[in-house]
């Protein structure tokens, strides 16, 4: 499938006189992790079916730090904010999008202060915004009438306040939207945020994805959905340990997307 | 000779008053030690936080019983408190009743007053039964144990006191009121809904041991009120004060967003300034001088709204139970991180004062005599903690800012965390990939 992609680089673009319409931050998750870069490329087949002009900085990209920061490593995120800034200011990036809820937090709320100022969306912000202009339409196809619960990311959600984009997308697939009793702002953690994902629990008696996927469970959901690839991987866990990956899958809205228009 | 009774009133009311005075200032003076840091900035929105929030008491409701119950008593003190104000003139010039001249007006305020203690007596055998009772999970937590537990029974106690108080005064005083024929200055005034039914009591009993017993209410009341408003200082319910301030000041900011270390972007910027001279003299001491801290390991390094947090909490203990970290069985709680950042914060307090206004190093610090680094790395930073907070304090932002000394001045994060900030360093990405590999995900399959 993937032979088909187009990803256009910054570079790329800049070497034709172009400026993308929307800069897209693949982050770390999104270029690496195998199971990431699946949600990657699924957002890549919408914007190249819904024809938006987009390109990506590829090798020119780097961490944009967060990890780093909420580990209490000032210095490192700045650095790493600092080179980015170079980069993004180079290129005079205006809107950036991004598929990752701690790339689109850091970028949107804490580059400004270091001379990076952007116009930052989450991909369901963005995703929402073109189905809006009528770029994108949505039928159901295959999710016609599943039971979604969508798990909300504390760094979209919580933090910056990001609950209907994703939730409209999933209407949008004629699907049964099951809320689990923590969510929204009551949402729970995954257990990966705050660069737990890097490290081993301190010790306790159950590990937090754990408990958030008996949260999610308990909806009796066909498809849990995720806007954050980190939550998908910890989630993904969840159902392992559970034995439920028959039953349950987990998917990034950009995939649920992307699989309803046989993408 | 008549004039003895106001004049020990005045006395009282100096007593009770000057000592509060001068615990406020002792709260103050420790809110300062704290680090400066703006909250001066767009005063609309802070007063309309605080409008809601402290005020309004938006955040309490949701969880409702609680929240209920909550507004009950809130209610009910700040409403009662207006008798206050008669109970202060009626003591302070040997009136009685000073408001009556109010007629029909009077007689609404008192019977709402009544109403009101009635349903704080009611809210408060519920909120007693819920830490005593029912159990309550996040009231019986090892945060808890000793003073806090008892603290929180102490306030319910009181209240208790000062509610039968008001009503006992209310119904003796009716009592005397309903005398055929009048009794001394008492004069029909106010509607008693609630003590007419306590009056019957007194039956019995001769007009003058009836007015004894109403002076006695009317002095332990009064005398309870003080005792109780001095007892804030040594109590979460310092709340019913700070919550007002803390939340005008708390942050505005999306939760999310951290703050950037000013001290190391004036580093970073000169690291990554070709043109700086690395064997150039130090710049000379003064305003732009690098802190001698990063991150922070006692109270002293906290900023003021931080301190003014660790003031404000009342325990109940909303963070813990929306932690994940705490829900899963780890160290951490947020209610714990808010305590002892206090705790210490009054034990640097009592130094200073033991010292003639200096602080002495007593060789402790908030971190590792208070607050274990494993407490701070079992944080998730998922913001929960803050968005249940009724009067907005962030546990988070301390948690951050020890946990920014703990890496940059001890450099003792946990091991994978230091692989993982290596890989950062080194490749650009969390785990070890090359740069150069970003883009390889386009070509595979």
């Amino acid at each position: 499938m993937s032979e088909n992609l187009i990803v256009p680089t910054m570079a790329e673009m800049l070497a034709q006189g172009k400026q993308p319409e929307v800069l897209f931050w693949v982050g770390c998750a999104g270029s690496f992790d195998d199971r990431a870069k699946k949600i990657t490329k699924a957002f890549v087949r919408i914007l190249n079916r819904s024809n938006v002009s987009f390109a990506v900085l590829g090798t020119e990209e780097s961490c944009t730090g967060d990890p780093a920061k909420r580990a209490g490593n000032e210095f490192l995120f700045q650095m790493q904010a600092m080179m980015n800034i170079e980069v993004l200011n180079a290129y005079e990036a205006k809107k950036i999008v991004t598929a990752c809820p701690h790339c689109f937090n850091t970028l949107k709320n804490e580059y400004p202060e270091l001379g990076g100022k952007y116009e930052v969306v989450h991909h369901t912000e963005f995703l929402k915004s073109l189905l809006d202009d009528g770029r994108l339409t949505i039928e159901g196809g295959q999710f016609k009438g599943k039971r979604i619960t969508f798990h909300d990311p504390c760094y979209l959600g919580r933090a910056n306040n990001v609950y209907e984009a994703p939730r409209e997308l999933i209407l949008k697939l004629d699907a049964e939207l099951v809320e689990m009793k923590r969510s929204k702002a009551n949402g729970l953690c995954c257990g990966a945020g705050g660069a737990q994902m890097f490290k081993d629990a301190e010790p306790g008696n159950k590990e937090i994805n754990i408990e958030r996927t008996e949260d999610a469970l308990e909806t009796k959901p066909e498809i849990i959905a995720a806007g954050c690839p980190f939550c998908n991987t910890m989630m993904t866990d969840g159902i392992k340990n559970k034995e439920k990956e028959g039953d349950v899958k987990v998917m990034d809205i950009a995939e649920l997307i992307a699989n309803a228009q046989d993408l | 000779m008549s004039y003895l009774d106001n004049i020990l009133f005045a006395i009282l009311l100096a007593i009770g008053f000057g000592y509060f005075y001068n615990n406020i200032k002792k709260i103050i003076r420790n809110i300062n030690l704290g680090v400066a840091v703006n909250r001066k900035d767009n005063v609309k929105a802070r007063w309309n936080n605080m409008v809601m929030i402290a005020l309004g008491q938006s955040k309490m409701v949701k969880r409702p019983i609680a929240g209920a119950l909550h507004i009950v008593v809130y209610v009910g003190f700040v409403i009662i408190n207006i008798e206050l104000l008669e109970i202060i003139i009626d003591g302070l010039f040997g009136t009685h009743r000073v408001f009556a001249f109010l007629g029909t007006t009077y007689n609404i305020l008192i019977a709402s007053f009544e109403i009101l203690a009635l349903l704080v007596l009611v809210a408060v055998i519920a909120f007693w039964s819920r830490r005593n009772a029912i159990k309550l999970k996040r009231f019986v937590s090892s945060d808890l144990k000793g003073w806090p537990k008892s603290d929180a029974n102490y306030i319910l106690y009181f209240e208790v006191v000062l509610m039968t108080l008001f009503l006992l005064m209310n119904a003796s005083d009716l009592h005397l009121q309903n005398v055929p024929g009048g009794f001394s200055h008492f004069i029909k005034a106010g509607s008693f809904p609630i003590s007419q039914f306590i009056e019957p009591i007194f039956n019995g009993m001769s007009n003058e041991s009836v007015m004894l017993l109403t002076e006695i209410f009317w002095w332990l009341h009064i005398t309870g009120i003080l005792i109780f408003m001095n007892y804030l200082y040594f109590s979460k319910h310092l709340h019913i004060l700070l919550a007002f301030p803390n939340t005008y000041f708390a942050n505005l900011n999306p939760e999310g967003q951290f703050d950037n270390l000013e001290s190391v972007t004036k580093e970073v910027k000169m690291m990554m300034d070709p043109n700086a001279d690395p064997f150039a003299a130090a710049p000379p001491a003064g305003e732009n001088e690098v802190p001698g801290k990063f991150g922070a390991s006692d109270v002293q390094d906290l900023n003021w709204v931080q301190l003014l947090n660790a003031y404000t909490c009342t325990e109940c203990g909303r963070c813990t139970s929306a932690c994940p970290a705490n829900l899963t069985g780890k160290k951490l709680s947020p209610r714990k991180i808010m305590m002892d950042t206090r705790d210490r914060l009054e034990e640097v307090g009592r130094n200073i004062d033991a010292n003639k206004g200096i602080f002495i190093p007593d060789n402790k610090s908030l971190l590792n005599d208070y607050i274990t680094p494993e407490e701070l790395w079992a944080c998730t930073s998922c913001n929960a903690c803050v968005e249940e907070c009724p009067v907005n304090i962030s546990p988070l932002s301390i948690i951050m800012d020890m946990r920014r000394y703990l890496v940059m001045e001890q450099s003792s994060a946990p091991m994978p965390i230091n692989a993982m900030m290596s890989n950062i360093e080194n490749n650009g990405a969390p785990w070890q990939y090359n740069q150069q590999d970003r883009l390889n995900w386009k070509n595979e399959n």
